[in-house]
This record gives structure tokens, sequence and C-alpha cells, in this order.
């Protein structure tokens, strides 16, 4: 009895140490040499997986910013600045210099400024409206509201506002990942410089249309009347097919195209709110 | 036993309920708008400019490039601008307005009803002559009809199939065309088998127009080598590819075209066209369009002048009633719905369809029950459940491997899915992205 115990410990004990070896020599031959700094690296990635990097994956990144000798085209937009400040420190480079973004929605296209002249009974994705015809407004460049951009989102940052039918983008959770900016099929989300307390100033209208045909369809559409560039003194507005475009590199805020435009088109977002009271302080300072 | 496909198909209610009313000519609009994009391919390049007079006849926009067609002026008037004008669903195309005035034709184009049967032209002339005169598929899909004239080299064809299917619910411009001009018809087919050197040429007609069957058959018997068949009802059986099968038992393989095995199809509203034009001289601006709906006024077969904008067309047949719910562009399976009825009457347009609005809706969508309906009534063997979710699920790849872009979008899978799912809406996304993401591929 306790011989045949003992025989079976011996034979196991010979059979692990003899694969012990075997194994030994195996892991020597087959070794791959990885980077650890790989590891490193993506442990400080966000691990979203949202490919906004232009990468598969998170782990597809950081093995390009190991492999490469300089940041030129990689940038992690969800980490954003922090992020890549610390991967630089680890591989002791210095750090890529990248405004933090976020997304916009170029429409403000809602039911009371946007009439319905039709009704959409089929399959509720955007792609398939847009193939099919204009839409349910007489506007051919606005949003079409079926979500899309809320699909695409991984951070749970775009909800249809119910009031309006339009995506509501909030900036806090908003990563400037792009995935939004690609699902649109109508390309009506911008990925705009991200400035002091999320103030921002754009043209909330995609629409190339004529003037006439543009208000017609929307009552606050931009109908690139010029206005709001004769009013710029920093040479930030352009207008291209009807439609103008504020540049955010040039644009300091001053708000002046906002009161200007006559539709409305041009939105100001987390500015104080009280506006009257700006341009008393305004005048006084003249006066 | 009647002729017909093998695989798939369905038969939805048939509801032709214009099939006994003449064909109507209707008076000039006073104003028309003439489309530059009536054909599949390029648009053509208007040679009018504002201000010009221009004739009936006259041509005013010419086709460039391979797959494109000639555009005459259906009216005779002045040129009121050239600008974009919005088609049937909305989108913006660039197009000529041109005001009426008067009816002035241009010489040399025989008005007369006297029917012409010597055919002087050669077969060159003849595919010429379609050229010129801006034929185009009159089924719906219009396709430039010189191009289906010109067999590429290499290729032969040995019988012309003339479709006179109109498998489509309530459509019987088709049909009223083969009873009314049923002669002229068949001049028509004898011009297409002289271009295409055949020496036969079948004329399919489905079963539920035996008037149609009948008189063809009749007037058949003195035109050498055009017979007359009647086909089993079942849609989509005026699909080319399922048409070739029924009537000469030939499949066309994935990929490929009628003429790969050796036949050429048109439809019988393009055989009247092409009639015309070469025995007429006059080209395609004007053809019959089915005004139809349960609730309509005065439904019925209308012959228009091509640019008549819709709106004024639903007004000669008594207006759009109040309970209309949809308005649709083509037959209720394969048409599209109209959202803009200022649109004016293009070529491939063969009928005007108005859904009282209590039939015109969508079913609750609920999950796929794996009943496989979609896949027995799928006429090209295709397996739409699949289709669609690789579609929602963006596995083009994979739907390219399943033949998505072999679908012809008959929609029979939609229309039989009882769990109304939108098949149809999505296989067509599908299929766009993976065209666009193969010639992407082709251009890098």
């Amino acid at each position: 009895m306790s011989s045949t115990i003992l025989t079976t410990i011996i034979c196991l004990s010979l059979l692990a140490f003899l694969s012990a070896v075997i194994l030994y020599f195996v892991a020597q031959k087959f070794k791959v040499y990885e980077d650890p700094r790989i590891d490193e690296v993506q442990a400080l990635l966000p691990a979203a997986n949202c490919g906004g990097c232009g990468f598969a994956g998170c782990r597809n990144l950081a093995e390009a910013i190991v492999n490469s000798d300089s940041f030129e085209g990689l940038n992690c937009p969800v980490g954003g600045a922090a992020v890549m400040e610390e991967i630089a420190t680890i591989l002791e480079r210095t750090a890529p210099v990248s405004d933090p973004k976020v997304a916009v929605l170029k429409c403000k296209g809602s039911p009371e400024h946007r009439p319905r002249t039709s009704v959409y009974d089929g399959a509720a994705d955007c792609r398939i409206v847009n193939s099919l015809y204009i839409g349910e407004t007489d506007c051919s460049y606005g949003c079409l509201g079926y979500g899309d951009c809320v699909k695409a989102c991984t951070f749970d940052a775009i909800h249809i506002d119910a009031l309006t039918g339009l995506p509501l983008i909030s900036d806090e959770k908003c990563t400037s990942c792009g995935a939004c900016v690609r699902a649109c099929p109508r390309n009506l989300i911008e990925l705009r410089k991200k400035a002091k307390k999320d103030r921002k100033i754009y043209v909330a209208c995609s629409n190339c249309d004529k003037g006439g045909p543009a208000r017609k369809a929307c009552r606050v559409a931009c109908i690139g009347c010029g206005k709001c560039q004769k009013v710029c003194s920093f040479d930030a507005i352009s207008i291209v097919n009807n439609l103008a475009y504020i540049d955010a590199a040039k644009c300091t805020f001053c708000r002046k195209c906002v009161g200007e435009c006559p539709t409305n088109a041009i939105i100001e977002i987390n500015f104080p709110p009280a506006k009257p009271k700006a341009k008393s302080e305004a005048e006084a300072v003249q006066a | 036993m009647l002729k017909t496909f093998p695989t798939g198909g369905v038969h939805p209610p048939e509801n032709k309920l214009t099939a006994g009313i003449p064909i109507e000519y209707l008076p000039v609009p006073e104003k028309v708008v003439i489309p530059m994009s009536q054909h599949i391919g390029a648009p053509a390049n208007p040679l009018v400019a504002k201000g010009d007079n221009v004739k009936t006849g006259q041509l005013i926009a010419e086709g460039k490039g391979f797959v494109s067609a000639n555009i005459h002026s259906p009216v005779s008037g002045k040129v009121s601008k050239i600008d974009t004008a919005a088609d049937s669903s909305g989108l913006k195309q660039p197009a000529v307005f041109i005001d009426v005035e008067g009816d002035e034709w241009v010489e040399g184009i025989d008005r007369g009803k006297e029917l012409v049967r010597d055919i002087k032209l050669s077969s060159e002339e003849i595919v010429k002559k379609c050229f010129e005169s801006g034929i185009v598929g009159m089924g719906g899909a219009t396709f430039p009809s010189h191009i289906k004239l010109n067999i590429p080299s290499g290729k032969k064809c040995d019988v012309l199939i003339i479709n006179g299917v109109e498998c489509e619910p309530y459509l019987t411009s088709d049909h009223r065309l083969m009873l009314e001009k049923g002669e002229e018809i068949l001049v028509g087919v004898s011009i297409l088998m002289k271009a295409l050197k055949v020496e036969k040429a079948m004329i399919g007609i489905e079963n539920n127009k035996p008037d149609a069957i009948s008189h063809l058959t009749t007037l058949a018997a003195s035109f050498a080598g055009i017979s007359v068949h009647p086909l089993k009802v079942k849609y989509p059986q005026g699909a080319e590819k399922q048409l070739v099968k029924a009537l000469v038992k030939r499949e066309v393989p994935s990929g490929r075209l009628p003429i790969d095995v050796g036949t050429v199809v048109h439809n019988a509203g393009t055989a009247f066209a092409v009639y015309e034009a070469v025995q007429k001289n006059k080209p395609l601006i004007e053809r019959v369009v089915t005004v139809s709906g349960k609730s309509l006024q005065k439904p019925g077969n209308y012959m228009v002048r091509i640019g008549t904008p819709l709106s004024w067309l639903l007004e000669a047949a008594g207006g759009i009633p109040a309970d209309t719910g949809k308005i649709i562009n083509g037959g209720p399976m394969m048409g599209k719905a109209v959202s803009n009825t200022d649109a004016p009457v293009v070529k491939g347009m063969s009928g005007i369809i108005l859904i009282p609005a209590s039939e015109a809706f969508r079913e609750v969508i609920s999950p796929c029950i794996r009943c496989a309906k979609c896949v027995s009534v799928c006429p090209l063997h295709l397996e739409p459940y699949l289709l669609m979710t690789l579609t929602e699920k963006g596995m083009f790849e994979r739907a390219e491997a399943e033949k998505i872009t072999d679908c012809m979008e008959c929609g029979s899978c939609s229309y039989t899915c009882p769990a109304g799912r939108p098949l149809l809406d999505y296989i067509r996304l599908g299929k766009s992205t993976v065209i666009r993401l193969a010639r992407q591929k082709v251009l890098k």
C-alpha cells in the first residue's frame, strides 16, 4: 500500500521535473522579445478601444508609439494632453502639443424652426433616410434625427433631445474620438478646439443653398449674407457655397458676429447669460 | 402549366384598377421642368441657354459619356432658366425650365397616326437613332437602350425578349399600350430584332392580361419570328433575370447580364418608343403614366409630356384625395415615396400611386423569428435576414461574400416578413456601401 503511494509520488515528480526541463528549453528557443514599455504605455491609455486615434485599439496605438521615434500622427484624443505627457515621460521624449477638441453639431433645425414637410416611417437609420430622400423637412443638409451619432458614441456623450429632435452633445463626456463625425451621413458634426470654460461660437448650420430656399426650409439657416464676415475684425469668418464658417484658430470669442446674424444661425454657448449687461459695459467703456 | 421562374417570388393583390381605362392624351402644361438626369449614368449636358426659344422635339441636352442619354424638349416655348430642381424625393438635380408657348414641333417629325411597317434603316442606323432620340428603358430602370443594342464583341444574342409582364400591382401603362398600340409595338420589336440581328423574339405577358395576350397573338401572326407567351402571375417576373429564366429557361449567372446567356431584354414600352423614334422620327418626349389609387376620383392611364409637374398630372386625375397617406412613384413594390409633388414626370415614371392612409403604414418591427420566409421568396437565392444583420453590424466584407450586390431590390423579403422587419431598407444600404467600398479599393 505505502509502496504504491511512494512509486506514484516518485513517478510524478520525475515527470514534473522532465516537463520542467523541456518547457525551459522550449521557452528559451521560442522566446519573443517585447518592449516592456508597450505594456506601460498601454496601462496609461484609457482602454476605451474607440478607434479615435486611427488604430484598431489602445494596444495598437501603444505599440505604434513605442516603435516610432516621435509622436507624429500619434495621439490619443480621449486621454488628451495629460495622458500624452505621462507617456512622454516614460519614453523620455517631449510631449506633443495638441489642443483638446469637442464635437459640435452644425445644425439647429428643431421642428419649430424647420417645419416638417413629409413623414418618414421606414427603418430608423440616418444613412438609410439620407440615401432615400431629402428627409422629413425641406433642408437637404440638416440633421435627420435618427441618431446614428448616438449609436456610434461609445462614451454615452450624445443623446437625442426630445424637444428639438436633435442630438445633444455633452462637453464633459465627449472625448473627441470622432466616431460621430464618421457616422453622420450628412457630415454635420465637427471637432472644434475646446476653449476656456467650454465656450463655443460656431455657425450651427450646414445649408449650402442660396439664401431664399435655405430660409424657406429653415428659419435659422445660414443664408450666406456675409454680415458676420464684415463685422469680424480677426478675419476668422469665411463664406463658401452660401455658408459661413468660423475658423476656431482665429476666433477670439468677441461675439460681434453672434448679434449680427439675421437668422441667429451663429450660436454662443457657455458665455455669461446677461448679454445686454455686457453690451452696456462695452458702451460704458467706449463712452 | 404556364411558364414562370422557379425560385421565390410573391403574389401581392393585383389592384389593376385602371386596366380597362383607355389612354388619355393630356394637354400640354404651362410650365415644364426637364431634369438632366432622367437615365442611369452621367447627367446630360444642357445645350440651350436662358432665353432660348425651343420647339417640341428639339435636342436640348446631350448625353455625354458611355452610359448617358439625350434629352429633347417636350414642348415649345422659351427657356426661363437653367437651375436645380427638386426631384420626387426632394433632392436637387440640374434641370432646364421651359415656359410653354403654343405647341410648335420640329420639322421632320411624323405626327400622323398611320402605321409605318417598312423598316428602312440599317442595324447601325437603328442603334444610332435610338441614341439620338434619347430612348431609355421605359420599365423604370431607365438604362439607355442603345447600349443594350450594341452587342459586345465575342458575345452572341439569339433571342430578343420583350417584357410585357408588368408584374407590379396597380400599374397598367404597358398593358394599355399593348392593347392600343399593339401593331406599333410589334413593328418596334421587329426594329429591335433587326438591330440585334436576331430571328426570334418572345413577348412575355402575365396571364392577368388575357386581352393583351390574345390581341398581340392575333397581330403577331403577320410578323415573322415574334411569338407571345402567357406567364403565370408572379412578382417579380418583370425583372430581367427572372423573365429570361421563365421564357427560355436560361440562368443568368451572378454578376452577369442577360447577353451572357444569349438574350437581350427590352420593355414593351421601350419597343413603342423605338417604333416612334425610328419610323416616325419622334424622340422620347412623352410617355404613358398610370395614375391610380383606391380613393382617386379619376384614375387612368395618361399620355403626358416629360417634364409635366406631378401636381398638374394629379389635378387632371381629380386631385389628391383627402385620405391619401402616401404617394408612390412607380409601383407599390419597388416604387419610391414621393415627398415633393412639384417634381416633374420623367422618362422612367411608369405610374403614380396614391395609397390611402389606412393602408400606408409600416408594421411594428419585432425580432427575427428565423422562419426563413424571406429566404424562400428571394428570387435570387439570397438570405435577406442575414444580409440585413450583416449590414446592421457593419460586416460589409461578409455581406459582399454573401452576394449582397446581386440583390435587385424587389422587396419580396420585406413584403413577406411576418416580423415586419425593414429587410430591404438595410440591404439597400449594405449594397450601396459594399459597392462604394469596392470602388474605393479599385481607386487605391
